[in-house]
Parts: C-alpha cells; sequence; structure tokens
C-alpha cells in the first residue's frame, strides 16, 4: 500500500483536493490499495460524519449514504415494501463486509475484471490510452451488453441493481447544492473513457439513496452464479412486476452482470406490458433484450443465460 | 505523513495504536498487540480468518485500519474464551471437532458469536424464503450466514454441528 495521510472528517464532505478519497466501510477502497489500483495521496474519514439512518420520504424512503449493508437489509421497512433490495443486498458479499459496506459507497464500488486490478496488464478503466487485456483474454465474467473496445468490464454490485429495478434516486451534495440523480443515470457506459465509473464529480459526495413509494406486485431478485453464496453476479434479474387480469399492467426489469452498469431495457418491457404471461412472449422479451449483446469468448454463455434466467423470473413472478 | 494515534477498547482494554495509518486493525492485533489469536489468510476480505467483532458486528479485520476504530469495543479470539474458561461456542467445536488444522477456526467462532446475534435480531439471509419472516436456524440458513468464512481442510459439517448444539442449548434453558 502507499502511504497516505489520514483525517477524520465531522460532516460528509466532498473532497477538496486531486489525490483526496473518502474512505466510509473500506472494503473496496482498502483492498483495491493494497493491490496499488488506488493510492490516494490522502483518506478523508467520513465513517462518523451521519447520514446512516433511513428515514420516511416522500412517501418512499431516504436511506442515509452511511447506512450499512446490513442494516439496510435488516431493515423492517426495507423488507416489507421493498423485499428486492433486501433480496438483493443479502445475494451479495458476506455477512462481515455487509456489516463494513455502505449504501453510498456500494453505488461506487468498482470492477472486479481481474485485469483492472493487476497493476502488471493492460486496463483503459486503470490506466486510460494502455489498451484492454480483457478483450482477448479470460473473459467470461464480463460484459456482453453497452461494451466498447476500450473496455468491456461489468459494475459487479447486487443492491443497485435492485434500486434500478425500483427507480431509487441517488442525492448527491456538491458545490451547487444538492441534485438527485436517477439510478438509472448514476453509472454509465465505458464508451471511450472507462476510467469513470459514474457520473459522480469530483467535487461531489453521495448523501443518500431515495425510494419512491412502494411499488405495487410481485418482487424479486434471482442470482446466479459459479457458487450458491459469497460470488459475484454471472447474471442476476431484479425484478418488480405487477400483473392485472392476467396481463403484465408493471414491469420493472434490471440485469446484473452483463453491463458496466444495471442494465435496465425500456423496449424489453414494452414487449411484455400489456400481454399474458406465456414462454413465447418470454422469449420474444428476451429477444429484445439481447438483440444487441455480443460474446466476446469466454462470455458468450451469458446471452444464453440471461435468457434463461429472464424466463425463470417472469415463469415465477406470473405463477398463481 | 504523520504518525497517528487511536484508543481502542480491546477484550475490555484500553490499548493505544500510534504509528502509520497504512495499519490494518489485523495488523495492530497481532503484531502490535501480540493477540495472534486472529488470523491472516487472504489478506482480501475473502476467506474470514481476521474476523472479529467491532461494536457487536462481525467484520475482516483485514479490511478495515486501525486509526478509523478510535474508540471502538473489539473482541478477538482471545476475548471470547480462555482454555480455562472456554465459551461455549469453543467446547462445541471441541466436542463436534470443527476443524482440522485450526487455522480458520478463530475466525469461524467470532463470526458465528456475532452470527448468533444476527440470528436472534431475526435478521434475514439470502435462503430465507420470504424476507419478512423471522428465520429459523436450518442448517441452509447456518451455512449462508457461515459463507464468509472459509475453511480449506473442509470441516463445514462439523463446524454446522457446533453452532446447532449451541443453539439448541441456549433453546433449552
Amino acid at each position: 500500500m502507499k502511504p497516505f495521510d489520514y483525517r477524520r472528517v465531522a460532516n460528509l464532505q466532498p473532497v477538496d483536493q486531486p489525490g483526496d478519497r473518502l474512505i466510509a466501510g473500506g472494503t473496496n477502497l482498502l483492498d483495491l490499495m493494497k493491490l496499488e489500483v488506488e493510492a490516494p495521496r490522502r483518506l478523508l474519514d467520513i465513517s462518523r460524519a451521519g447520514h446512516d439512518q433511513i428515514t420516511a420520504h416522500e412517501g418512499g424512503l431516504r436511506i442515509g449514504a452511511l447506512v450499512t449493508n446490513a442494516d439496510c437489509a435488516a431493515d423492517p421497512r426495507i423488507r416489507a415494501d421493498y423485499p428486492v433490495l433486501a433480496k438483493a443486498i443479502l445475494a451479495g458479499a458476506s455477512p462481515q463486509l455487509r456489516n463494513k459496506a455502505t449504501t453510498g459507497g456500494n453505488l461506487c464500488q468498482r470492477t472486479r475484471c481481474q485485469y483492472f486490478m493487476a497493476t502488471d496488464t493492460r486496463c483503459n478503466k486503470r490506466q486510460p490510452g494502455s489498451g484492454c487485456d480483457a478483450l482477448q483474454g479470460v473473459n467470461r465474467n464480463h460484459a456482453v451488453l453497452g461494451t466498447s473496445e476500450a473496455c468491456i468490464a461489468t459494475y459487479p454490485g447486487d443492491m443497485a441493481v435492485a434500486l434500478t429495478a425500483l427507480d431509487a434516486g441517488v442525492e448527491v451534495l456538491g458545490q451547487d447544492g444538492t441534485r438527485v440523480i436517477p439510478v438509472a443515470e448514476f453509472h454509465q457506459l465505458p464508451g471511450d473513457d472507462p476510467a469513470r465509473d459514474n457520473v459522480l464529480r469530483d467535487d461531489e459526495v453521495i448523501t443518500a439513496v431515495t425510494l419512491p413509494e412502494p411499488a405495487a406486485g410481485r418482487q424479486s431478485y434471482r442470482k446466479i452464479r459459479d457458487r450458491s453464496s459469497y460470488a459475484f453476479a454471472l447474471v442476476s434479474v431484479a425484478a418488480v412486476i405487477e400483473l392485472r387480469e392476467g396481463r403484465f399492467a408493471r414491469v420493472a426489469l434490471a440485469f446484473g452482470g452483463l453491463a458496466h452498469k444495471p442494465w435496465r431495457d425500456p423496449q424489453t418491457e414494452a414487449v411484455l406490458t400489456g400481454r399474458s404471461p406465456s414462454p413465447t412472449l418470454f422469449d420474444q422479451a428476451a429477444d429484445a433484450l439481447l438483440a444487441k449483446a455480443k460474446g466476446r469468448g469466454g462470455n458468450d454463455f451469458k446471452i444464453a443465460l440471461a435468457r434463461r434466467a429472464l424466463a425463470a423470473v417472469l415463469t415465477e413472478a406470473t405463477e398463481e | 505523513m504523520a504518525t497517528q494515534s487511536a484508543t481502542l477498547d480491546v477484550n475490555g482494554e484500553a490499548r493505544e495504536f500510534q504509528g502509520d495509518p497504512r495499519k490494518t486493525l489485523l495488523d495492530f492485533l497481532r503484531h502490535d498487540l501480540k493477540l495472534t489469536g486472529t488470523k491472516k489468510g487472504c489478506d482480501h476480505g475473502q476467506c474470514g480468518a481476521c474476523t472479529v467483532i467491532v461494536n457487536g458486528r462481525r467484520i475482516n479485520s483485514c479490511l478495515s485500519l486501525a486509526i478509523m476504530h478510535d474508540g471502538d469495543q473489539i473482541i478477538t479470539i482471545e476475548g471470547i474464551g480462555t482454555p480455562g474458561d472456554l465459551a461455549a461456542i469453543q467446547s462445541a467445536f471441541v466436542t463436534h471437532d470443527g476443524f482440522q488444522c485450526g487455522y480458520c477456526t478463530p475466525g469461524q467462532i467470532c463470526s458465528a458469536t456475532a452470527m448468533l446475534k444476527e440470528l436472534a435480531a431475526g435478521w434475514p439471509s439470502a435462503v430465507t424464503e420470504t424476507v419478512t419472516d423471522t428465520p429459523a436456524p436450518s442448517d441452509k440458513e447456518l451455512r449462508e450466514r457461515m459463507s464468509g468464512n472459509l475453511c480449506r481442510c473442509g470441516a463445514y459439517s462439523n463446524i454446522i454441528a457446533a453452532i446447532r448444539e449451541v443453539i439448541q442449548s441456549e433453546e433449552g434453558t
């Protein structure tokens, strides 16, 4: 680990000089600092800066940025009204990590691409312009949607996939005050600037996640991975589905493991909305979802896996 | 880079941390305090050998800086029980052979100790059928809840048996 200065700060505030990084749970940042993928000159410790409560907010909830993943998933309001969020959080990491990891930090967690995490390889995210060793390398964990020739990394998290299906907001504080970014617009595609994971500006800090009024219908989170616990998703699906008179009245689907961000596709949802559930319809929805999917060899299987995961989730959600 | 200090409550005793802020809680416990019961496995939060209990919650001490724990209450395996006065969970690990080489055991025991409190508080897990339900301590639940602690000897079934014995003896009292 490279040397750094450390300072605890009393209030949640953006960094004020280049080379500063905020630290809360530290479960991702310290890991990357040990690998020297991250080398901040100074750590500002926000772990005791408040913002650790879940409160009622405009008919929904406001989850403070420093609420731990463990506390969020155990909260009775989250479990009752937003079960997809509790399930997604519980599907991620280990209990020890969830006790430290925070809501804001989890949104900002970085890819688990093994080339990003190894400083002796080429990675445009870690070192812009150096190239991408994943394109021709071992890429079974990599993205099949929204990739670029510069980067095929995935966003690794579970929580944000559920938040995307729930139409959550990310509340951020900057020099000009507070703004709320729809979570679907928070993470970005790699394009030609994969060094940036999200639209958070250098002078901004996440203060909370906001959840709208609870949606009607069934919520589910299905995660497919190499072992049944404590592993990142190959494919995951967060679903909020309401049926009325045997037809899909409202469908919100978000996918993890497929792209550089939690993937939500309005066309897939449009295929389903207003129609009666059937295997043929589920196949049509998968056609829409995966029309532009592109495998790179090792991850070709994810395209078939996503199709089957979608069918399984829709079947389960529409069973009597 | 300035030397910085913090005071931590470790197993009921006030202990001073002073030094490089890069030092993890794990290295502080092992190197500075010579509390070598807590083990370093992967050093990246993947194996759970370094699990300790901080303010009642189990965490990976390898992924936390000592300097960040000023004022925190830390319980390590040395604070769970002693050779002459084993905690129930420690006796149960002995009874059920919950280990072979023993390297992961302090982490397993710290983790299990905090896990039982999470279960008592009604926290759901990834295998809880309905997250609003109060989970029952089935083997499936226990396995999922202990998934952050790897055992390369594969003593898992005996670890679950040990934890089950503690749950049953507590239910009996």
